[in-house]
């Protein structure tokens, strides 16, 4: 009989989980009912530059303002929480994905195949994160795919070499040692009997890798090596605003605030779910190195 | 054992080398094809191919360039044609001071309060500086330089604010004024209050946050009981006892976040116009100056391996526990 673990999640991460939920149905739907083409540019001389809470002259209030070619900020910013979210989310499940499975193969398959990935796991991570995704974006075009498939090719590191502890862990166990004596075949005890124990880290891994998989998508789009205007996205809206930064610095600072609340709520949910699940085995040395 | 862990160190460094020269070589387009100008014949273009010895066989390439790296030469830069080596030599001071003015600060300010949370843990001053370092913490560095920007700029002037109170957003000196003895001291370090600043408030977050851990894991066990038990003063148990035990961790941290301190590095002198490693990476690989690229990788990770290693060296000097194991 598999025992699932009841997961409760404290009162600080059921808040964030409400707000990341909120943030989510608000990117969603925000761009839906917004009057006009968020991605247009109009009447700039009439509507550019407006601060917050200011109304247009047709009347249209814009609630963020807009910005310099006279977009409404809020409307953007929600269209850009969709590309940001999906890129964190997206990133992140598939890094964890890719750990999980070279760390559970090179658990399994031990010898050569061992080495030659954990030694290529331990070269990658001796790179400093963004240095590595600065070099992926700029070898190859950039934009959504190029960010998705750079954050798994440097993200799966951390969750390999976890996996691989934790399988390695179980494998010494006598319940699985004994399933080996009775003849299970060994895909099977990994998959029945080692992934299982392992899945705990592994959700603490990709739940923390999503606020970093989106702060990391908004420093290259930042540097313009991410996603590419019009397209907006956090980071490319950010830095948008930079060179408005001391005449009309709303531009700046409210795609940083959606960003801050988003990642906040992926981290608080991250923390609690590392005291309950993983307890000493994930620990946040890692998310050190990979911030933005 | 030494020789081991040093041999190791330096297999990584051949395995980090080699994954960044072939992650270069596998980009499309032909270095030679942006050396060239605009409308040059094919022959021009296989002159400058063989010039950068791009026509030889891969292997070849890669000993050749293996070969001069071991000798620290790692070429020309592709935009400026001069030698890689002397640029990084002029563009690391900076961010040496910025790395190592702001990790200072970071464990200075970091550790200390991540013991204040422990030793207060579940009350207000814990809650608020958790909910405090981890909104640091998930703001990316760019976006608190720029809002710090407009704080220190045009809010100091929209509140009225004395012009003490302004903080020059760019450089590292005033241009164009030339400034003697104290004065000069005094420009640099205003320039410097936002770049070190928060690199260190992100860095302090990060360190909080795991110290504040450490320590509560320390505070249960038996001798910290022990010590109580004898009458040491609550000073004297996190002084001694408490400091004592998570100086390992917290050494082992300190190699650890310099992959942190470098991507913050290239953000904080992207945004206020460094002259640092970081933004030299950043231009180059923009202006996919390859060369350049591959030296400062090469930089950046040796110093992590570097790192990596005295904090696995002075472990054991630091917790002599671990000399047996």
């Amino acid at each position: 009989m598999r025992v699932r673990p009841r997961i409760v999640l404290d009162r600080g991460a059921r808040w964030s989980a409400l707000v990341l939920a909120a943030m989510v149905v608000a990117c969603v739907s925000v761009p839906w009912f917004a009057a006009g083409d968020p991605l247009a540019i109009g009447d700039v001389l009439g509507l550019r530059l407006l601060p917050p809470l200011a109304s247009d002259h047709t009347g249209q209030l814009h609630l963020l303002g807009t910005d310099r070619f006279g977009r409404d900020l809020f409307v953007r910013m929600m269209l850009a929480g969709r590309v940001s979210l999906a890129v964190g989310i997206v990133g992140s499940v598939l890094a964890a994905g890719l750990g999980t499975l070279v760390g559970s193969i090179a658990a399994w398959r031990g010898g050569w195949l061992d080495r030659v990935l954990m030694a290529l796991a331990d070269a990658l991570l001796s790179i400093p994160r963004l240095v590595l995704l600065l070099v992926c974006a700029a070898l190859w075009e950039p934009g959504l795919t190029t960010v998705v498939v750079v954050l798994v090719a440097t993200g799966w590191m951390g969750v390999a070499r976890m996996i691989r502890a934790e399988v390695l862990g179980v494998t010494s166990q006598p319940y699985v040692q004994s399933a080996v004596a009775l003849g299970v075949p060994s895909w099977r005890v990994l998959w029945r009997h080692a992934l299982p124990n392992a899945l705990g880290p592994a959700i603490v891994a990709t739940t923390l890798g999503v606020g970093n998989a989106i702060l990391l998508e908004s420093g290259l789009s930042f540097l313009g090596m991410g996603i590419q205007p019009p397209q907006p996205s956090w980071g490319n809206m950010i830095a948008g605003g930079r060179d408005l930064i001391v005449t009309a610095p709303w531009v700046a600072i409210a795609p940083g605030v959606a960003l801050v609340i988003t990642v906040l709520a992926a981290t608080l949910i991250g923390d609690s779910l590392r005291d309950r699940l993983a307890g000493e085995r994930v620990t946040g040395r890692r998310d050190l190195a990979d911030r933005a | 054992m030494l020789a081991r862990r040093i041999g190791t160190a330096a297999l990584l460094f051949l395995i980090v080398v080699s994954v960044t020269f072939a992650l270069i070589r596998m980009a499309p387009g032909d270095p030679a094809a942006f050396l060239v100008p605009a409308g040059a014949s094919a022959s021009e273009v296989a002159r400058v191919r063989a010039e950068l010895g791009l026509d030889r066989p891969m292997p070849v390439q890669y000993a050749r360039w293996l070969g001069a790296m071991l000798r620290a030469d790692l070429g020309a830069s592709l935009g400026t044609a001069r030698p890689v080596a002397d640029m990084l030599a002029e563009a690391a001071p900076v961010s040496l001071a910025l790395g190592t003015a702001s990790l200072m600060l970071t464990f200075l300010i970091g550790v200390p309060l991540g013991m204040l949370q422990a030793a207060r843990r579940g009350g207000c001053i814990d809650r608020g500086l958790t909910v405090a370092t981890t909104l640091v913490y998930a703001a990316p560095t760019f976006w608190l330089a720029l809002a710090l920007v407009a704080l220190f700029t045009y809010g100091a002037a929209t509140l009225g604010l004395p012009a003490g109170w302004r903080l020059p957003a760019f450089g590292i000196r005033t241009p164009g004024v030339q400034l003697e003895g104290w004065a000069a001291v005094v420009d640099v370090v205003r320039h410097s209050v936002l770049p070190v600043g928060i690199l260190a408030a992100v860095g302090a977050a990060g360190i909080a946050r795991y110290a504040r851990s450490s320590v509560a894991d320390v505070l249960h066990l038996d001798f910290i009981r022990t010590a109580r038990a004898k009458g040491a003063t609550e000073r004297a148990v996190f002084g001694r006892h408490v400091l004592a035990n998570i100086l390992p961790a917290m050494v082992v941290l300190f190699a650890l976040s310099l992959p942190g301190v470098v991507a913050g590095s290239i953000f904080v002198e992207s945004v206020f116009a460094w002259p640092g490693l970081g933004r030299l990476t950043l231009n180059a690989i923009l202006a996919r100056d390859y060369p350049v690229v591959m030296g400062a990788t090469v930089v950046y990770s040796a110093a992590v391996i570097v790192a990596n290693l005295a904090a696995e060296l002075a472990l054991p000097l630091l917790d002599p526990r671990r000399e047996a194991a």
